[in-house]
């Protein structure tokens, strides 16, 4: 038996691709944001695309968030599949108003009869040590309105696989990428892209029997390194990696908590208000006997986001994962 | 000369030569709005045209005033007329072929009815049983936009896919005087003339949003000059003459499908009725400036015309008249039946495929119901 090599890709390598593929796939996929097109993007995440189908495909637009969603509106309406490019998350704060009032809503309103298949890239989260308004972790917004997806890819695969499903559903998908993640490689084929699971499947990276993180994006490979870590304290952690916040998958998470009995939410966005707090409340109203403790927590402070030489204080690491972990009351159990 | 140049190590060279981008001159709008009706223009008016644009505002007219009327008799949770601005409404539909496309704001609902959309289904948005009730595929009618000037960079859009695909379609998008100072109609603008998308944008300038004149709105000299800054055509045409609205829209309608890109077009007229029914105009003007327009009404503009040119008489004035009683009868008939309404609907249609939470979410609105039904039942079981 011969192995053959498979030389390892970036997470913005195959982010590269999937848009590449459905854009070869289908002639109504079209590219457009911010230095999309001759640049490549800030990230290069769209690099080559406007000269392999022309800059009518993959289109720089002027300098207006507001403007590039709501002519993608329009683009969708007459048929076309257009996957808008938000240069950094704080920066998609101008295009809310066309992504809550028209963006998610134009199914509902029309009853129907005009969806609207549009694929918002957001890059998204800190450690990067990006100047302000280059590290926002603004999901919470997008999970508050109702008529969008939510997805997150942590690994090079679903990097792919997400951002093709994203671009093939008939409803709009926020589609966060973690920037801190862009760089990080994987032994992944893109001419054999693995079976690619439709939005909103969660997936359990690791398995464990003491306690489950759950987590998703950029936080992701911290609580896998948090569940090595604790290994050396004699805890066995689940990790369970969401991939999409909307639809959420209640399924795979209570699975996951009721193996453990123990649950800790991570991510990078503020705990007040964030996503961990619907987590946290879906969890306890659906495996309430189940718990040893009450769910956790660990989160970005609520705060702005720090300055770049004080952001490794904010961000979710190791440490304050296993500290979580920690008062798990495990003094209770036996 | 500075001690760098005297040491010889910097010579200035002279910047590139500058060039405006675009000549400015033939894209400034005239110094007056553009008339026609009473003028030698109408002479080369097309006579069969002005009728038909004299029996659409008889009707756009008596569309208003009994959308009005049943706000009043709670039929509609809310209606903002355009009465005195049915010239606009009227010609921005009539300009439009088929296959083109028609992007209204919430007061624009005679433009949709005239485009052929069920009156009935335009209304849906403010009756409040649903949210928009026309097809807008079937119709190439975007549902009306409530944020302001929200729609108009969706008809950037839609036009531009149609030019990418080769089809010789144009968006015919309308927004009002305040919904020029929103972010989007900058954007939209500057997008369409960019991309150099067959748009046209209307403006109709009626004078107020909600109280504010447009004094405190802009200090353009016109909104028809905004055009400029965005190397688009400014056209400033008197709003309240249909054959000049339809002229100047027919011509940027023409200019756009031929591929000249976009054209903004502001409409002069004047907003007769309060912003709503649940407005005081009476708070923010007189009622002398609202007489002054009353006597500058679009259907008599045009009525002194033809009458004048012998295209109009009494028996043509009374059908018009008939017909636009006809349809009010209609309409007010079908809005006094109450509408269907179906709670479970409110979630077929978040989601192309309904998620487990809504699922769950839907269980309980149909137990919530069936209980409803069942007290309804047993309180009228006691009553027998």
């Amino acid at each position: 038996m011969t192995t053959v090599a498979v030389k390892p890709a970036t997470m913005a390598q195959a982010l590269t691709r999937a848009m590449r593929d459905a854009m070869a796939a289908d002639p109504t996929v079209h590219v457009l944001g911010e230095d999309v097109g001759t640049l490549g993007g800030v990230f290069r995440v769209t690099d080559g695309l406007a000269k392999e189908f022309g800059e009518d495909r993959c289109t720089d637009t002027p300098l207006a968030e507001a403007g590039i969603l709501g002519t993608a509106v329009g683009m969708a309406m007459y048929g076309l599949r257009p996957v808008v490019e938000m240069q950094f998350d704080a920066f998609a704060y101008p295009a809310f108003e066309q992504l809550i009032s028209h963006v998610s809503r134009m199914r509902n309103r029309t009853r129907g009869r005009m969806p609207l298949p549009i694929t918002v890239r957001v890059p998204y989260g800190g450690g990067i040590g990006g100047v302000e308004h280059h590290s926002d972790s603004s999901e919470a917004y997008y999970m508050a309105t109702p008529g969008l997806h939510v997805v997150t890819p942590a690994t090079v695969a679903d990097a792919y696989g997400l951002l093709r499903e994203a671009i093939a559903s008939d409803d709009p998908v926020v589609f966060l990428e973690p920037k801190r993640l862009y760089w990080s490689k994987d032994t992944w084929d893109p001419e054999h892209p693995a079976d690619v699971e439709p939005i909103g499947r969660a997936v359990v990276r690791r398995t464990g029997r003491d306690a489950t993180l759950i987590t998703y994006g950029p936080s992701v490979p911290v609580c896998l390194e948090a569940a090595e870590a604790a290994q050396a304290e004699g805890w066995d952690l689940e990790v369970v990696d969401l991939r999409s916040l909307v639809p959420f998958d209640d399924e795979t998470v209570c699975a996951a908590v009721r193996r453990t009995g123990r649950a800790v939410v991570v991510h990078e966005a503020t705990g007040f208000g964030g996503p961990g707090g619907e987590i946290a409340a879906r969890i306890t109203e659906r495996c309430f006997h189940h718990l040893e403790a009450p769910v956790l927590r660990v989160a970005g402070f609520d705060i702005p986001y720090p300055p770049p030489m004080l952001e490794r204080h904010h961000l979710p690491g190791v440490d304050r994962i296993l500290d979580a972990v920690a008062r798990l009351q495990w003094e209770a159990e036996g | 000369m500075t001690v760098m140049e005297q040491r010889g190590a910097y010579r200035p060279s002279p910047p590139p030569a500058w060039q405006p981008r675009t000549d400015p001159a033939p894209l400034l709008p005239d110094a007056e709005p553009y008339r026609v009706l009473g003028t030698e223009a109408a002479g080369k008016a097309d006579p069969d045209l002005l009728r038909r644009l004299y029996a659409q505002l008889v009707r756009g007219r008596r569309y208003n005033t009994q959308a009005t009327a049943l706000t009043k008799q709670g039929r509609l949770a809310v209606y903002p007329s355009s009465t005195g601005q049915e010239a606009c409404e009227v010609a921005a539909a009539l300009v439009l072929e088929e296959r083109d496309w028609l992007f209204p704001s919430y007061r624009d609902t005679l433009a949709v009815v005239a485009r052929g959309v069920d009156p009935v289904e335009t209304l849906t948005l403010l009756r409040g049983d649903w949210h928009n009730g026309y097809d807008p595929h079937a119709h190439r009618v975007a549902p009306l936009s409530t944020p302001l000037a929200t729609q108009l960079p969706h008809a950037v859009g839609l036009a531009h896919a149609a030019r990418l695909k080769g089809d010789d379609v144009v968006a015919l998008a309308m927004v009002g005087d305040g919904g020029t100072s929103e972010g989007d109609f900058h954007e939209a603008l500057n997008f369409a003339a960019v991309w150099q998308a067959p748009v046209v944008f209307l403006v109709q300038n009626n004078g107020f949003a909600i109280s504010v004149p447009l004094a405190k709105q802009t200090a353009a000299p016109s909104l028809a000059h905004k055009a400029v800054g965005y190397g688009m055509p400014g056209r400033l045409v008197d709003g309240n003459d249909a054959a000049a609205v339809h002229e100047v829209l027919g011509d940027a309608v023409r200019h756009a499908r031929a591929g000249g890109g976009p054209t903004l077009v502001e409409a002069v007229t004047y907003r007769i009725e309060a912003h709503t029914n649940a407005d005081d105009a009476t708070r923010y003007r007189g009622d002398a400036e609202v007489e002054a327009w009353r006597a500058h009404d679009p259907i008599r503009l045009l009525e002194q015309e033809l009458t004048t040119r012998g295209l109009l008489d009494e028996p043509g004035v009374e059908a018009a008249r008939q017909d636009a009683e006809e349809m009010a009868a209609d309409l007010r008939e079908r809005m006094n039946q109450e509408p269907e309404l179906d709670p479970m609907a409110l979630f077929d249609h978040v989601y192309a495929e309904t998620t487990a939470q809504l699922r769950e979410q839907r269980a309980l609105l149909r137990a919530e119901l069936e209980a409803e039904q069942e007290r309804n039942d047993a309180q009228e079981g006691g009553a027998r």
